[in-house]
């Protein structure tokens, strides 16, 4: 089992050291000096929403993505290829998945060795499938939707979660933390966005809460944008859940927390699954709405070393930790992993490589990785409760920070 | 299920009033200029977008109540609007109104992108110490901040109705929309009066920004989300009309939400969609299809 450190081979003060100035070059859209020169770069698209309404979780995205091919870079490159660096070229969807396909197109022109994207389900599978007609390895960042990896593509692999297991995951801890509460909670109140990733997911925590006694009373679907959710948190206020369930992107997700408390709607907790808005910034930002709210989303190690490295070297940028910097970050080392271990860029090789990866990510709770048509088997999402002006983990129990606070208080 | 719709249907009424005084004023300023110039604004959601920035950063830097810095930003956006009319839109144009719709389209492409660089793409909000206090109706508590953007955006127009129909500058903006070559005859600067126009809607869109502030969120592209319902509402009550668009406002700002009720929030964005179809077959013109 390679260790992303491994791959980044040579002593840690010196990778940390070419790593943080390469990069601090790369976020001033500077190049990045190449360490080998005579081996041609590895080229990998990334798409993302660059511009349009999520393109604060692109820009992360793109964030994460470049760290790690800085420090692929500063590390020497891909050693098996002569020490070929690794370039990004960049991508933007607009949040279209016709765009999103578009932009593969225009990549193959170019030339990429691989893909990485693209934030929304609808976008990875439309640009996913147009990768496909050429073969190119095409690793998903962030994309929950399980059909991304259940098409049959050779090309198309996912480091992290979909949202299959995160709300088989979701209902496991919700039943766990309900439980040990004395089982207060009996109804559970769904609102998400209408596109494939609310829809789908929805669709499965519905399934999955059933098998543990959590009764869905009310789903309610809602449009991105939505301008005003008075009338849902009346809708919510009426139906009286135990539990409301947010399944949906940053803006509605901070939009509704705001008018639940406006509305004075009365719940044990907001127990959000994948909640787009849940991340330190909220925290920081709105305390008094974000206290003891509950997400089941990507989270990093915290106790790992190089968990808090990274989060230490992303808040010295400038930027908030969320999930999106490292879910890009792991895919960009995926990738890598897949070039050293083809020791090629031919397209054949390389998916070959990635579907047999074992690279070991410890800045995450995960698993040891094992590709099953596509989906690492080792992944999973953690439930995180926002507790007095943090972030803790509270399950799976292995990874917990804290206790759950649990009704809210 | 139907009793609850049924049940919640006066605070779906009275939110979509209080969403639809501030789509009012949102499309006031699109039927202004449309009414006196002729010409569709494509850089109006941008202009939104910008003043919603304005009264952010008014808040950040100096915490200046998003309602007190009305004062600050409508003004401001007033003399943006007539700087970029009067030497910006006005002067490249060349006077063809075609020019005039691909330069505020370049131009809401510049102002966005620009926000994206210098603001980048995250989604901001804020808190006001009475953010969560609210009026208790008994079936709808009704947050202060909406109740505030509803009573400012109401004053407003009625300032804006009174500037129109009883002062002179009103009326040299109406003899300009409705013969602009007699207006010049008998003096009256026409260019000038365009860039007055163009700033005044603007204007609007400034204190809309502020209004907007407390009770939404500002990104690179926020200004669109709301442009596209005033395009509907600036249809609805009659491109030019101001009345129109206070009207429409509030029949769309209550189709939106009584149709969210009926039908679920996303199938009931569908009611809006029909009645601009309706009335383009209907009755083309608007409820108030005179211009200014």
């Amino acid at each position: 089992m390679k260790k992303i450190n491994e791959l980044l081979s040579g002593s840690r003060r010196r990778f940390m050291g070419q790593a943080s100035a390469s990069f601090a070059l790369a976020s001033t859209g500077l190049a990045v000096p190449h360490i080998a020169q005579a081996a041609s770069a590895v080229k990998i698209g990334l798409i993302h929403p660059a511009t349009g309404w999520a393109a604060f979780p692109a820009a992360q995205l793109r964030y994460g993505a470049q760290m790690a091919i800085a420090d692929i870079n500063a590390a020497g490159g891909i050693k098996s290829m002569g020490g070929a660096p690794v370039e990004a070229i960049l991508g933007d969807s607009q949040t279209k998945p016709e765009i999103g396909a578009a932009e593969v197109e225009k990549m193959n022109e170019a030339g990429v060795d691989a893909i990485q994207g693209c934030y929304q389900s609808a976008v990875g599978l439309a640009a996913s499938a147009a990768a496909a007609k050429y073969n190119i390895p095409f690793s998903i960042d962030v994309g929950v939707s399980d059909k991304l990896v259940q098409r049959g593509l050779p090309n198309v692999f996912r480091m992290a979660d979909g949202y299959g297991r995160i709300a088989a995951d979701a209902s496991v801890n919700l039943a766990e933390i309900n439980k040990a509460a004395g089982s207060p909670a009996k109804t559970v109140a769904i609102v998400h966005e209408e596109s494939e990733f609310g829809t789908g997911t929805a669709k499965m925590v519905t399934k999955a809460l059933a098998s543990h006694g959590l009764d869905v009373i009310e789903t309610i679907k809602h449009a991105n944008p939505t301008r005003n959710f008075d009338n849902i948190a009346l809708r919510l206020k009426a139906a009286k859940p135990d539990i409301i369930m947010p399944i949906n992107y940053p803006g509605e997700y901070v939009l509704l927390a705001k008018t639940l408390r406006q509305q004075r709607v009365d719940f044990m907790a907001s127990y959000s699954v994948l909640g787009g808005g849940f991340n330190f910034k909220f925290v920081e930002e709105m305390p008094q709405i974000a206290e003891n709210m509950i997400d089941v989303n990507h989270w990093y190690n915290p106790s790992s070393s190089s968990g808090q490295a990274m989060r230490k070297r992303t808040e010295a940028d400038g930027k908030y930790f969320t999930f999106e910097v490292y879910c890009a970050y792991m895919s960009v080392m995926f990738l890598a992993d897949g070039f050293e271990r083809a020791g090629t860029t031919d397209k054949e090789a390389v998916n070959a490589a990635l579907s047999s990866s074992t690279l070991e990510v410890d800045f995450m709770p995960y698993g040891p990785t094992k590709m099953l048509n596509g989906q690492n088997m080792g992944s999973r999402a953690v439930a995180i409760q926002a507790q007095k002006g943090d972030v803790q983990i509270i399950a799976p129990s292995s990874y917990a920070s804290a206790n759950a606070i649990f009704p809210r208080s | 299920m139907l009793s609850i719709t049924l049940s919640l249907l006066p605070a779906g009424i009275i939110n979509g009033l209080m969403f639809g005084a501030i789509y009012a004023l949102v499309a006031l300023g699109l039927t202004l200029i449309y009414g006196v110039l002729h010409i569709i604004n494509f850089a109006h959601g941008a202009m939104l977008m910008l003043a919603l920035y304005s009264a952010y950063f008014l808040f950040k830097v100096l915490n200046i109540d998003p309602y007190v810095s009305i004062l600050i930003v409508t003004p401001a956006s007033y003399v943006f609007g007539y700087t970029i009319y009067r030497w910006g839109i006005g002067k490249l144009s060349g006077g063809r109104d075609q020019n005039i719709l691909l330069i505020t389209l370049g131009l809401s492409i510049i102002l966005e992108n620009s926000a994206l660089f210098f603001f980048t793409g995250d989604q901001q909000t804020i808190s006001l110490p009475y953010s969560y206090e609210s009026f208790d109706l008994g079936f709808l508590y009704l947050s202060y901040p909406k109740l505030i953007s509803f009573v400012a955006s109401l004053i407003i127009c009625v300032l804006l109705w009174m500037l129109m129909t009883l002062t002179d500058l009103g009326k040299a903006i109406r003899a300009v929309a409705k013969e602009r070559e007699g207006a010049r005859l008998v003096g009256i600067d026409v260019e000038h009066v365009f860039a007055v126009t163009f700033g005044i809607g603007v204007a609007c869109l400034g204190a809309a920004g502020c209004m907007l502030l407390p009770i939404f969120y500002v990104d690179p592209y926020t200004g669109n989300i709301f442009v596209i319902i005033a395009f509907t509402i600036v249809v609805l009550g009659g491109m030019g009309s101001i009345v129109g668009a206070l009207l429409g406002g509030f029949i769309i700002g209550v189709t939106e939400s009584v149709g969210g009720l009926l039908l679920g929030e996303s199938l009931g964005q569908i009611g809006i969609s029909l009645i601009f179809i309706l009335i383009l077959i209907f009755k083309p013109t608007g409820i108030f299809g005179s211009k200014v």
